[in-house]
């Protein structure tokens, strides 16, 4: 870990070159009638930022979820570092561990201090001792720059503060990828580059990310490599700096047109 | 009995103290116990209608509609004549403790169904995201359920729970008819002893408010310290 300051640096970009981590094979996902991912393949290498970007509706959240099984998927494969995603039980549960997720709307433990939320996990799941538990989640919310928070509740942190301590409870399981369903949107505009930065440095320690959002300037400045969604589908991958000034589909520049004038 | 005596006439609760009192222990062991093996039963119960296994779900809401709309009357009659009588059921050799046990299985049976639909609807009150938050950090589905749902389902149905308890109490009166003396039926004794006055009915009454009145009290203390900040 490094603990240089946070964008003290350049963002250096990794390459991602490490070997597959997470492979979607010809995923198909159905709710009722509704086809809502059609034949999805993606592969995520190990150290890669992976930035989805798409226009609402168009079954991004239902991409992270089923890569953590939180969705079921009705036809094709995902592995996660060569494992077949187990069907329920104990099994599953494990290998959720080593999928960190950030929610769109925190959903820190209500009823826990921050703390406790980020300790849950590594006692229960990984049988940590609590004392080497509270060690590491301390060291983890001083690293999201909450250290001063951990005895408080949920409720008594601000947006950004509490996403820093969702990020920290994902990152106490050590997981092997983490995912990020849009975790700036539910944030004042004044605490999203908070978040940002913590993500920025994140990628630039090598952690592999999946992460749903809008904003450009963490894809350009932390991402390896954009893909557009859109009704189900990925209409269109590439760098950041391609997709975002050579958007090859109508659809990409349709979208992207959109949100530029905003 | 002349009318000062059916109005003004407190007497009889000194003549009968000791029994009065023991009368009223019966009700509090009974409540005691049934409060807090219905708090156990009716916990398992939730658990197992929010189950993601349709057979215990089907088994949890067959239980609830079945106790919670059978009167209670006729679960403690079935406990005590049924099971104890006929089927030769027995707890105990001595027969005091026998009905004890069959009231507070009969009870705690029926009141369980109701400390599980108020646990229902306080999990109700836990956004889904807390669950979905619990399952990506990799509990299972047991442990989401005990750590993360369930307290939070507990905190925001303390007052609620505190309802069910007071009428626990008040229902304990029911437990006559399976034989167990505890205070209602020491009422009933005393009415046909000394005649039914206005004292020895104000006695008991306050008696049972002296159980309910705190009861209320401490779960709405419990309810507002241990309230989920959201
Ligand atoms: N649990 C669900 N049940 C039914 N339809 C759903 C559910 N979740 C999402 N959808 C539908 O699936 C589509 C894709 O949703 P989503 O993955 O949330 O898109 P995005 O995150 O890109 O906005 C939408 O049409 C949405 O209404
Ligand atoms: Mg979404």
């Amino acid at each position: 870990m490094t603990d240089s300051g946070i964008l003290a640096e350049p963002a250096h970009i990794g390459t991602g070159s490490g070997g597959p981590l997470v492979v979607l094979e010809n995923v198909n996902k159905w709710f009722g009638s509704l086809h809502v991912l059609k034949d999805i393949n993606l592969t995520v290498h190990r150290g890669e930022v992976v930035v989805v970007i798409g226009p609402s509706g168009g079954g991004k959240s239902t991409l992270c979820r089923t890569i953590n099984r939180l969705e079921p998927i009705d036809g094709g494969t995902i592995t996660l570092d060569g494992k077949h995603l187990p069907e329920e039980g104990k099994e599953l549960a494990r290998l959720r561990a080593d999928v960190g997720m950030v929610f769109q709307s925190f959903n820190l433990f209500a009823h826990k201090s921050v703390l406790e939320n980020v300790t849950l996990g590594p006692t229960k799941v990984r049988k940590v001792g609590s004392a080497d538990a509270e060690k590491e989640a301390m060291a983890l919310l001083d690293r999201v720059g909450i250290g001063d928070q951990a005895r408080k509740y949920p409720a008594q942190l601000s947006g950004g503060q509490q996403q820093r301590a969702a990020i920290a409870r994902a990152l106490a399981m050590r997981p092997k990828v983490m995912l990020f369903d849009e975790p700036t949107s539910a944030l004042d505009p004044e605490m999203i580059s908070e978040v940002l930065d913590v993500m920025t440095q994140l990628a630039r320690e090598g952690m592999t990310m999946i992460v749903v959002t809008h904003e450009m300037g963490f894809a350009r400045g932390a991402a390896n490599r954009v893909v557009f969604m859109a009704d189900g589908q990925i209409a269109e991958e590439n760098t950041p700096q391609e997709f975002f000034t050579n958007a090859r589909t109508d659809r990409a520049k349709d979208f992207l047109s959109k949100i530029l004038t905003h | 009995m002349d009318w000062k005596q059916a109005l003004f006439d407190f007497s009889p609760f000194w003549k009968q103290s000791g029994t009065v009192a023991a009368a009223f222990w019966a009700t509090i062991r009974l409540s005691a116990m049934t409060g807090v093996l219905s708090l156990i039963v009716g916990t398992l119960l939730v658990a197992m209608r929010v189950s993601p296994t349709p057979v215990l779900r089907a088994a949890g809401t067959l239980y609830v509609n079945t106790l919670r709309n059978t009167p209670l009357t006729l679960v403690l009659l079935f406990c005590s004549l049924g099971l104890s009588d006929t089927l030769q059921f027995r707890l105990s050799q001595t027969s005091t403790v026998n009905y004890y046990w069959l009231a507070v299985f009969g009870f705690s049976a029926y009141t369980a169904a109701f400390v599980c639909e108020a646990l229902r609807s306080g999990i109700n009150t836990v956004p889904f995201g807390q669950a979905e938050a619990a399952r990506a950090i990799g509990l299972t589905f047991t442990q989401s359920l005990r750590l993360v749902v369930l307290p939070q389902a507990f905190r925001a149905v303390i007052a609620p729970l505190g309802s069910v308890m007071i009428a626990m109490i008040k229902n304990s009166t029911v437990v006559l008819v399976a034989s167990y003396i505890e205070a209602s039926a020491q009422m009933k004794q005393m009415f046909e002893e000394f005649g039914a006055t206005l004292p020895i009915f104000l006695g008991f009454a306050v008696g049972f408010m002296l159980l309910t009145l705190p009861t209320g009290f401490l779960f709405g203390w419990a309810a507002k310290r241990w309230a989920v900040l959201r």
